[in-house]
């Protein structure tokens, strides 16, 4: 069923009895081309684009619990392309160009919503940094603006810009970037996955990997042995486990990442900014709650909830930025588990198995990544050959000494 | 909250006071290794989902490093042990044995 406004002034004249559940609920074959592990954004997008682009049949989705129920549904929603190294801006740049396009090509409301993103400065040092990465993006074809201290003033007068230690002296700005509505993202991919012939098959997780000379033969699940040709593994905070079923040990951690949304207010923030003194982003829902977020917990978790030092900490980066932030009350906080890969940069690769590939190590920015990261996977499972884009993400930079680090800050499992 | 006993000094400290270390018992390789074992080294991660054993640092009290086991899906502290030990304590891996019948031990 197409999605128009016709439709819904159709369905309005027979009482709305006309929609259908959005994807099937299909029982397992036993062999497929391709199994995808993992119904989060990535392995829903991987499916969709594999076929819709490269005209691929008898796919399969396999999700352990339910479509969307992972990272892609907790996350703060941010999308944007401002890297600085050659290995990432390519490919965040081609993947902002998708969000741009998406809700048509997948004719589904997701709400993508470019309402700019500001990251504050404070400091010279950190105006010669963004002016740096600002050049990086416009020359990757992206759009950059840095901004004075009296523009930020007039967009967020309640800033405070005279705080003693972190005055807040400029900004650069990213307008194209912005918010989507990340469950739509979810739905909507697999909406198009579906209505294309794709399996998506909830409630079956994978505990196992049939592997045979080298050679992928399928994966065993809670729902019994599947065979394939191919797989692809994009289970995000679940990657060593997967991926260990294979033998693999990879250059991941498993990392807590929590989430905060205040009571809904007025209007207030019509964008996104992010505090350039501690680490703490913000934007504000359509329901008018103030959606934000700042570090990971700090040591390895597999739990889907945070401790407390973090919420206090995030809270206090808040109220150093926008102290009638302290007015508002906490609704809700939550958590997800992200794989922190040791560069920060994700892996998008074949393995040492033949027909077994991987997606993962997208730490806490995989979200704005997932048309991208969808289409090139999809590219490298249908050819074989990574896209032009992501040419960066192999498993070998790490013995390369490639590690794509944007902050040149070394290998450790807590950078973006 | 997390609340590790510091080995050195005795004190019961909130992850306020700690500092996360990451896998413990890496074994280390420089200069005139092969290029496999300083990537294994400096990269690759057990990441268990349950035991793990990691490294931690007391860094807002008396500032040395010490090694604790610790459930990833839980968050259960099963014990903590000096810096200085080549692998896990005989009676703490007891401990936890008893405690997670399944798991497959320290290796
Ligand atoms: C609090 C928070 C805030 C974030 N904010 C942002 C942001 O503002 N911008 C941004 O770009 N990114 C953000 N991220 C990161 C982003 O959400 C993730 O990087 C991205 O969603 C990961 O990809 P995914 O959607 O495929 O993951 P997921 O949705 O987690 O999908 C993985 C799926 O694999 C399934 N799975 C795992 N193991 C198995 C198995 N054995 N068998 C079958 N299925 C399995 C899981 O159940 C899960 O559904 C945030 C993350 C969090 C937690
Ligand atoms: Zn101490």
């Amino acid at each position: 069923m197409r999605y128009s406004g016709f439709r819904v002034i159709a369905e309005a004249l027979i009482g709305h009895r006309g929609w259908k559940p959005i994807w099937r609920d299909p029982t397992p074959q036993a062999e497929y081309d391709y199994i995808i592990i993992g119904g989060g954004g990535h392995g829903l997008a991987t499916a969709y684009y594999l076929a819709k682009e490269f005209r691929q049949a008898r796919i399969a989705v396999l999700e352990k619990g339910y479509l969307g129920g992972g990272n892609v549904g907790r996350n703060t929603t941010i999308i944007r392309s401002n890297y600085l190294l050659d290995g990432n801006e390519p490919f965040y740049e081609f993947s902002l160009k998708l969000w741009e396009g998406l809700e048509q090509d997948f004719n589904y409301n997701a709400m993508v919503s470019q309402r700019g993103i500001i990251n504050l400065i404070h400091t010279d040092a950190q105006r010669d940094a963004f002016t740096r990465r600002g050049n990086a993006m416009v020359l990757n074809g992206a759009d950059a603006e840095m901004l004075s201290r009296d523009q930020v003033r007039a967009m967020y007068p309640f800033l405070n810009f005279d705080n003693a230690r972190f005055p807040i002296k400029g900004a650069i700005m990213q307008r194209r970037g912005g918010t989507v509505r990340h469950d739509a993202v979810a739905w909507g991919y697999a909406r198009g996955a579906d209505s294309r012939g794709v399996d998506l098959i909830q409630n079956c997780e994978v505990m196992g990997m049939r592997i045979e000379n080298g050679r992928i033969r399928g994966v065993e699940t809670s729902r019994g042995f599947i065979g394939a040709k191919k797989v692809g593994v994009a289970v995000a905070g679940s990657s060593s486990r997967v991926m260990g079923m294979a033998g693999m040990r990879l250059p991941i951690e498993s990392h807590v990442l929590q989430a905060f949304v205040s009571e809904g207010l007025k209007p207030l923030i019509d964008g996104v900014m992010t505090f350039g003194a501690g680490h703490f982003y913000v934007s504000q829902s359509d329901k008018g709650g103030l959606v934000f977020g700042g570090d990971i917990d700090g040591y390895n978790s597999y739990a889907q909830r945070g401790n407390l030092p973090v919420i206090e900490d995030v809270a206090e980066g808040g109220m150093a930025l926008m102290p009638m932030l302290g007015r508002a009350r906490l609704l809700r906080t939550w958590g997800g588990i992200m794989d922190m890969s040791m560069d920060g940069s994700p892996i998008i690769d074949r393995t040492g198995i033949e027909g077994l590939y991987f997606n993962g190590g997208w730490c806490y920015g995989g979200f704005k990544a997932t048309p991208a990261s969808g289409w090139c996977f999809a590219h490298l499972l249908a050819t074989d050959t990574p896209h032009a884009t992501a040419t960066a993400y192999r498993f070998d930079r790490f013995l390369k000494g490639l590690m794509i680090d944007e902050k040149g800050q070394g290998a450790t499992p807590n950078l973006h | 909250m997390l609340i590790l006993e510091c080995p050195y000094c005795g004190v019961k400290a909130e992850e306020t006071e700690l500092s996360p270390g990451y896998e413990a018992h890496l074994k280390r390789y420089g200069p005139g290794s092969s290029d496999e074992e300083f990537e294994a080294y400096m990269f690759a991660r057990k990441n268990p989902k349950g035991v793990h054993f990691e490294r931690w640092r007391h860094v807002y009290g008396c500032g040395k490093w010490f090694l604790a086991a610790r459930d990833t899906a839980t968050l259960e502290v099963f014990g903590t042990y000096p810096a200085q030990s080549k692998e896990p304590p005989a009676d703490l891996v007891a401990k936890i044995k008893a405690r997670r019948p399944a798991w497959e031990g320290y290796k």
